[in-house]
């Protein structure tokens, strides 16, 4: 008997909506939507306005540019500064354009990525699975290294690359940017590496598996993420660089990025802003298609590499 | 310690391990005999893991000697000691399917394929993984997980199994499915198992002989009644039994026979057992008693010892009732059928037999 006037008693209530019921109304106009999503929306308009003025001066034609509104459209849209940028361009003697930096930035990128990756992640897995004798310090100085300036390094390497004989190569610029990368993606590694179960190393051991086994067939099949947020770190740091870049090539293997800084820098003739505005462009697609193509995995490979230390 | 096992399948010789100045095991000696079950009992830190990945290769030791089957393996790798290991945390390699999980190690070690399909039949049908082959560990329950990697170490062939806390992962009930299954399987292999674990029940219902650890040494070794009904020390004592052993402090008095006493309490110990002489003289001991060794009502009549008693706090545990009070000014629990309602404040008679009980020296804590 008591449970039904129980029962009773609770469908009132519930009928007679006296009190709140169900889920929460949310308001879309309510004080904080407008504050977050004002705060975001202004924050992306600061980040992309010069984009955009890049983009849009880049179509536009120069007597147009000289008209000075720099943030109206184009009236007439024009792909010529593009075309001019990519294979006209004049640096120096050559009126090849940036195409001619483009593919050395690739013959520099593509080898720098695979080689300090590959030695890296050997170098990570070593330092957090087989704990041989001096490890804690090898690795403190491997770190260390990650602090000391550039700057400080590059004569002293400019010597060494003459010594050796391929100063001025792009294998000189592509063992630099090895061994430059060496610290930080060590780390990365390592930290991806001790993050794994200590218990699946010890049963590849015990099955069997050597130093090589262990990483060819089970670590590196589970490392996929680590491996996607090394090579963008790699792609787009080896590929925006323009110090070594600068020092250790010739005018002819010159990157990219020290080919663009030279059409822009120009001081003779006229200041082609669209040329320059689509040179630009189109020296940091390559980074800019990278984060794009790769977005959710990069952010999962940093969130695990970084949860231990 | 048990006699001296003439050719033991596992022989462990005075091993020691030490992390820089902090010693794990001291000058340990096991010897488990061919086809025994062994366990490793003891709370956490106790160093029974770290035994197990000695024995298993994946800890160097810093002094001793391992022999399995008679060989020395004490610089031997993992893979050519002849054992097969069983992890906690199952230690499954989530990019291959449980037939490749299975089979990485003979693939390693290049065993012929047909041999290979061959051996994995076999484990799957002692497992009844059969129809898992081909999923990957992700989409397996954490029972058929352990199932696998218990078939892992099953294609290998060893003789030697080893069990790091298999079950510690798992739910209760799970836990108690996989025990008997573990325990059949023994039966059926007759391999020799040595199996870690911090849980009594697996240790009292697994185990040929536990070996009970603390602090890097072993407290004792020997058949699981007698490690429960004759501890050597008060740890072991207090370790084995759920709920866990009274223990009584108060004074023991020479004479025939000799007398336990604590505050207004006198125990005759006639019929206790003594280990040795030495055992008799008097001294400050603690008198040990298991909460099931006590009886209550009519049966506490019939023993060699009663006591009169008020009932403190009762504590219904299902199956049957945990009844607290005092002897002797001090916490003394036992177990009474569900079905008997007592209230706090009862007056009742307690009982019990000395024989069942354990004494410890007060200062040492090892048996008297």
């Amino acid at each position: 008997m008591a449970d039904v006037s129980l029962a009773a008693e609770a469908a009132a209530v519930r009928s007679a909506a006296s009190g709140p019921s169900g889920p929460r109304p949310r308001h879309v106009l309510s004080r904080r939507n407008i504050f977050l999503y004002g705060t975001l929306i202004v924050v992306a308009l600061y980040y992309l306005l010069p984009l955009y003025v890049m983009i849009v001066t880049s179509l536009k034609g120069m007597p147009e540019i000289r008209l000075g509104n720099i943030f109206s459209p184009p009236v007439e849209i024009t792909f010529e500064p593009w075309v001019k940028a990519w294979s006209q361009a004049c640096t120096g003697l050559n009126c090849d354009g940036l195409s001619r930096g483009f593919w050395n930035s690739v013959r520099i990128t593509v080898p720098s990525v695979l080689l300090s990756i590959a030695i890296a992640s050997v170098n990570g897995y070593a330092l957090a699975n087989w704990r041989f004798k001096g490890a804690d310090t090898f690795f403190v100085i491997l770190i260390v290294g990650a602090f000391i300036p550039y700057q400080v390094m590059i004569y002293p390497i400019v010597i060494i690359l003459r010594e050796i004989g391929i100063y001025g190569t792009l294998t000189g610029l592509v063992i630099v940017h090895s061994i430059f990368g060496m610290p930080i993606l060590t780390l990365l590694f390592r930290n991806y590496f001790s993050s794994m179960p200590e218990e699946l190393f010890r049963a590849a051991r015990v099955d069997g598996a050597g130093f090589w086994g262990i990483y060819l067939r089970i670590m590196l099949p589970m490392s996929l993420p680590i491996f996607v947020v090394a090579i963008i770190l790699q792609v787009t740091g080896i590929w925006n660089d323009f110090l070594f870049g600068v020092v250790y090539t010739r005018p002819d293997t010159y990157p990219m990025t020290v080919q663009l800084n030279n059409i822009v820098n120009s001081v003779q003739g006229v200041k082609e802003y669209n040329v320059n505005m689509a040179a630009t462009i189109l020296t940091g697609l390559v980074p800019l298609i990278v984060y794009f193509v790769s977005g959710k995995l990069f952010v999962r490979g940093i969130a695990a590499g970084a949860v231990k230390g | 310690m048990a006699a001296a096992i003439a050719s033991p399948s596992v022989s462990i010789q005075d091993l020691s391990l030490n992390f820089g100045a902090v010693s794990v095991l001291q000058t340990l000696n096991l010897d488990v005999a061919e086809g025994e079950f062994v366990v490793l009992l003891g709370p956490s830190g106790c160093g029974k893991s770290t035994l197990l990945n000695c024995i298993a290769g994946l800890l160097d030791i810093s002094e001793g000697r391992i022999f399995i089957k008679g060989k020395n393996v004490t610089w031997e790798e993992p893979k050519d000691r002849g054992i097969g290991m069983v992890f906690q945390s199952y230690a499954l390699y989530p990019q291959m399917t449980v037939e490749k999980n299975l089979s990485f190690g003979l693939r390693v070690a290049g065993v012929p394929k047909d041999e290979i399909a061959k051996r994995i039949a076999r484990a799957a049908e002692i497992l009844q993984i059969g129809p898992l082959l081909q999923r990957k560990p992700s989409a397996l329950s954490g029972g058929q997980r352990q199932r696998v990697a218990i078939g892992r170490a099953l294609v290998r062939d060893v003789d030697v199994f080893l069990f790091d806390e298999p079950l510690s992962n798992l739910d209760a009930k799970l836990r108690s499915e996989l025990r008997v299954e573990i325990k059949l399987l023994h039966r059926k292999l007759e391999n020799t198992m040595i199996y870690v674990t911090h849980d009594q029940i697996e240790a009292m219902t697994l185990a040929d002989r536990i070996a009970v650890m603390r602090g890097g040494v072993i407290q004792q070794l020997d058949a699981p009644q007698t490690i429960y009904n004759r501890p050597v020390n008060r740890f072991v004592a207090g370790f084995l039994g759920s709920p866990a052993m009274n223990f009584i402090k108060g004074q023991l008095e020479a004479g025939d026979p000799p007398v336990f006493k604590a505050d207004g309490v006198s125990v005759p110990l006639g019929r206790y057992q003594f280990d040795g002489e030495g055992g008799r003289a008097a001294k400050p001991c603690v008198f040990g008693i298991r909460p099931e060794h006590i009886a209550f009502g009519e049966a506490a009549k019939a023993m060699p010892f009663t006591a009169e008693s008020t009932v403190e706090i009762v504590d219904p545990m299902g199956s049957d009732t945990l009844v607290w009070t005092k002897l002797g000014g001090q916490i003394l629990s036992f177990r009474v059928e569900a079905d008997k309602t007592l209230r706090n404040g009862d007056a009742i008679r307690i009982g019990f037999d000395p024989a069942r009980a354990s004494l410890f020296d007060a200062e040492t804590d090892s048996r008297l």
